[in-house]
């Protein structure tokens, strides 16, 4: 607990330590792997990226199952109903065809893991290879090849938008600016890699399928429709899960082999994924062509943006999200936090022969935010504008806001937490530092990123995208049990993020007993409501708010309860410290005698129903978080290498409900972000062969590389959710790329460098410099 | 399928006789026949450090090491750590700090920290940053893991 805390009278709103960590920190936390299974299995994957199946030859006797031997397991097929998406199949196992180094072929089911390994490698593969696609653009040129059949143009989710009159106000414009923005390829790399253990019960005949996942429910869904077994003989588990960040929030077709097995074999089965599997098969991000124009008056208004988005999304569309996610994401909030009533775009995710893409931390908008803030930069230096000025003037400063694509901003802080960063950077004293560090050939720079990050969104904002499924409420079931203590059963299920403390400090305000006297359960299907899980920022702010809302139902049937045994008003009733109490007297009774007395008296309240048990849900518009992030660098022009200063976060997510865990996960983020900036690439060779293969070749930053970061909270209390706290899990991440490498380019402004890539490799800062033609 | 070899590990004072094949690592022997999973797996090729353990004192990824090697040797790992019940001066750190999120990454941190903390009690903040990045974690960014480390380590000379 940090020392304003002892101030707030409520639990919402302090630092207090999580429920989660006396297991995890004594080695009794329960993941995944920690399971032991009858068999193992090893998948065979494609060691090129694009080719035909000819001959699969298995060593003798071993069991391999192939996808001749999955009879009656669909194709994995996510469906869109708008943006001309053309719907691809994705065989569990490959059926024929190869589109990816890594695709899984065949699995090996053996008595060890060691024994699954070794026949897996001597199952020979003949493929008669294909001319690969690697590259976005390349997939579009004239006379490319089709990665699928049914999308011959490679192009499976396209959209357009354009507002009246926009060509109007482009032409009247005085001064048109442009950049064009590559963001590579990034894995979100959780440190515990995908795993699965498949148990068949002979008595039920039902599976369970413990899993690393972020949507349990979702997992179900999907995982019975495929290998065609009705949902309720399937129960999925997500137990501790070592970290997701978007990248274990979409189905992996190892999945579903896994049910099939344990049916097909009526024993449990399990696989757990290496590195090199993650790293190579395992849904990567990011992979995007910008090219943002925009379009301003004189003074630095920002009177049009005109946008082209191309994403690479790899072999096949993603489950549930789709591909969609990263193009129309880029599409519709492309506009990001400033003012501009005329926006024209064109989005479009392309096929090719790389490892399908799907959902990370921060989705689209990292490399949103890095267009839209390195056109600022550019238009500042064009219109010889100060880098803060040119934002000033275009921020939105007025809600709720409705931008060009149609978007409802509520209550944000764009401007005031620029303004506390820029004060924090202390400009002018750092522009006098620069000059006197560009004597001595150091060269330091400054970077700005702010933007908005829409979080906490129900189903119509999933509605809007034309998905097949459209995620966004939360149930929560929560019940005080006789003995005053209380169960909150929730549908979403986290992966790290501290959520059973967050919930337990909103349902110990409601019903006045301790956090530690409220027990949260998820990610078991067969014990919590239907829900979609962790993703998107949402889980603080819906299942939150699902939470507050049955808890205010079993806080109004204690004070009725008490009410009626203490002779009382139940409005003269406060719920606190564990007792229910007459406000102004000594009268009191302990929450624990007052539940008991709802199961066990209940012939006294005949008229209020037995026991505390309460169901809520809650289905939110959405919400937008705000944050600006402000760095100082120093680049290196002899080895191009880069090295962070200062790093500060002054970030708006309305209401926090637990400020030592918002900050965590604002650290967490921006060192994804610093990774994406600096370090992080899948690098694919020409052929399709991933190079980057094992952490060593892979950069996760460490220790060294990811500075102390300072943060500056603002809390605009939403109206648009009932916690009045916004979502922040991404923020983090969706900054650093564009403060960074503005950073950069301010850094080697010396050299008139243009550097508008993510990863700034140091290679790539050397190349840069070499082209200037000012640097020798 | 190889022929297995009789070893003796000793982990956290308790013996565990053993017979595994010569090539199964020491974090898999760990884990999967001496039941103490709280050690974990995140690369296995000793880049992330997860499988951090204490061999004879000293820090050691247990996926480059082979069961065989560890034959007879002290192996401690995170479920030795706490006392009678008593949270080891590091691990009420990492809470108090928030030097953990998923918690996947944290048994390696724990054990990387207390083989250096033990050896080198008045390790310097520079050096602890140093040795911390021979692990890597994927949530916290570090920063509440080195405030935890230093934190613990101020505790554990003032006690």
């Amino acid at each position: 607990m940090s020392a304003h805390d002892h101030d707030i009278k409520t639990w919402v709103g302090r630092s207090i330590r999580r429920v989660e960590d006396p297991a995890l920190i004594t080695g009794r936390g329960r993941f995944t792997g920690d399971l032991a299974a009858q068999r193992w299995v090893s998948f065979v994957r494609s060691p090129v990226a694009s080719g035909r199946i000819k001959a699969i030859t298995l060593p003798p006797g071993a069991m391999v199952i192939t996808a001749a031997d999955l009879d009656g397991v669909k194709p994995i097929r996510p469906m869109l109903h708008k943006f001309n998406y053309i719907p691809i199949s994705h065989p569990v196992l490959a059926d024929g065809v190869v589109r990816f180094m890594g695709e899984p072929v065949a699995v090996v089911v053996a008595d060890s893991e060691e024994d699954a390994e070794d026949i897996a490698e001597q199952v020979e593969l003949e493929i008669e290879e294909t001319p690969p696609l690697v590259d976005a653009r390349a997939a579009i040129g004239e006379g490319a090849p089709a990665v699928h059949s049914e999308a011959p143009a490679n192009v499976i989710v396209e959209g357009r938008v354009k507002t009246p009159g926009f060509d109007d106000v482009w032409t009247s414009a005085a001064q048109i600016v442009s950049v064009d923005i590559r963001s590579r390829r990034q894995n979100a790399l959780p440190l515990e890699p995908r795993g699965a253990h498949a148990a068949f019960d002979s008595v039920s005949g039902r599976i369970t399928l413990t899993c690393s996942t972020q949507m349990p429910h979702l997992m179900r869904t999907a995982i019975a429709d495929l290998v065609g077994i009705p949902e309720s003989d399937l129960r999925v588990i997500a137990p501790d899960v070592g970290g997701g960040f978007g990248q274990k929030m979409s189905l992996t077709p190892e999945y579903v082999a896994l049910v099939w097995l344990a049916r097909r074999l009526r024993m449990s089965v399990a696989w757990t994924e290496d590195r090199r599997e993650n790293l190579i098969a395992c849904f990567h991000s990011r992979d995007q062509y910008v090219t943002l124009q925009g379009a301003f008056a004189s003074d630095g208004k920002l009177l049009a943006l005109s946008a082209d988005v191309l994403a690479n999304i790899g072999a096949y569309s993603c489950f549930p999200t789709t591909c969609a996610v990263e193009p129309l994401m880029a599409m519709a909030e492309m506009p990001g936090p400033y003012d501009v009533r005329a926006y024209a775009c064109h989005a479009r995710g392309v096929v090719t022969n790389t490892c399908p893409m799907a959902p990370y931390r921060g989705v689209s908008r990292p490399v949103i935010t890095l267009a839209l803030e390195r056109l600022m930069d550019k238009a500042a230096k064009t219109l010889a504008l100060d880098l803060v000025d040119i934002r000033r003037r275009n921020l939105i400063t007025t809600f709720p806001y409705t931008s060009a694509t149609g978007l409802v901003f509520d209550d944000a802080s764009y401007r005031e937490t620029m303004e506390i960063a820029v004060e924090a950077l202390d400009i002018p004293g750092f522009r006098q530092r620069q000059a006197e560090a560009r004597k001595h050939n150091r060269y330091l720079g400054i970077g700005l990123a702010t933007f908005s990050e829409r979080t906490g969104y129900g189903t119509p904002a999933f509605a809007a995208r034309g998905m097949e499924i459209t995620p966004g409420w939360e149930v929560v079931d929560l019940s005080m049990d006789p003995s005053g203590r209380v169960e909150a059963r929730i549908g979403a299920s986290p992966h790290g993020q501290g959520l059973r403390t967050t919930l337990a400090q909103i349902v110990a305000d409601q019903v006045g007993v301790d956090p530690s006297k409220v027990t949260v359960v998820h990610g078991d299907t067969d014990r919590t409501p239907y829900g979609f899980g962790t993703f998107a920022s949402r889980s603080a702010v819906i299942a939150g708010g699902a939470t507050l809302l049955a808890a205010r139902k079993v806080r109004s049937k204690l004070l009725q309860i008490a009410g009626r045994l203490l002779e009382a008003d139940p409005d003269e009733i406060e719920l606190e410290d564990g007792a229910a109490k007459v406000k102004g007297t000594n009268r009191f009774l302990p929450v624990e005698q007052v539940a008991r007395a709802a199961y066990h008296k209940a012939h006294l309240f005949t008229d209020l129903g037995p026991g505390l048990s309460e169901t809520a849900s809650y289905d939110p518009g959405g919400t937008f978080s705000n944050a600006c992030h402000a760095v100082i660098v120093e680049v290196d022009v002899e080895t191009g290498g880069v090295k962070i200063e200062r790093y500060i976060v002054a970030e708006d997510a309305g209401r926090l409900i637990n400020p030592m865990i918002a900050e965590g996960q604002i650290h967490g983020g921006v060192a994804q972000g610093i990774a994406n900036a600096l370090y992080e690439e899948i690098i694919y060779d020409e052929t399709g062969n991933i190079l980057t293969t094992t952490l060593a070749d892979y950069l996760p930053p460490t220790s060294h590389e990811i500075p102390a970061i300072e943060i500056f909270h603002l809390e605009t209390l939403t109206g648009d959710t009932l916690t009045q706290a916004k979502g922040l899990g991404e923020g983090g991440a969706i900054g650093a790329p564009a403060a960074i490498i503005n950073a950069i380019n301010d850094a080697l402004s010396p050299f008139d460098i243009t550097l508008n890539e993510a990863p700034a490799t140091p290679q790539r800062i050397h190349t840069a410099l070499q082209q200037s033609g000012k640097w020798s | 399928m190889t022929k297995k070899t009789d070893v003796t590990l000793n982990i956290n004072g308790q013996t565990h006789n053993v017979s595994v094949e010569p090539r199964r690592t020491l974090a898999d022997a760990i884990r999967e026949d001496c039941g103490q999973t709280g050690t974990h797996i995140g690369c296995e090729h000793g880049v992330c450090g997860a499988c951090t353990v204490l061999i004879e004192g000293v820090p050691a990824r247990s996926c480059l090491m082979f069961a065989v090697q560890a034959d007879g040797k002290a192996i401690r790992t995170v479920e030795g750590l706490a006392e009678g019940g008593k949270l080891h001066p590091l691990q009420q750190a990492f809470m108090d700090c928030h030097g953990l999120q998923c918690g996947f990454c944290t048994p390696g941190f724990l054990m990387l920290a207390t083989g250096v903390l033990e050896r080198e009690p008045d390790i310097s903040d520079e050096d602890l940053v140093d040795v911390l990045s021979s692990n890597l974690c994927r949530c916290t960014g570090y920063q509440n893991i080195i405030k935890a480390v230093r934190m613990a380590a101020e505790q554990m000379r003032s006690s």
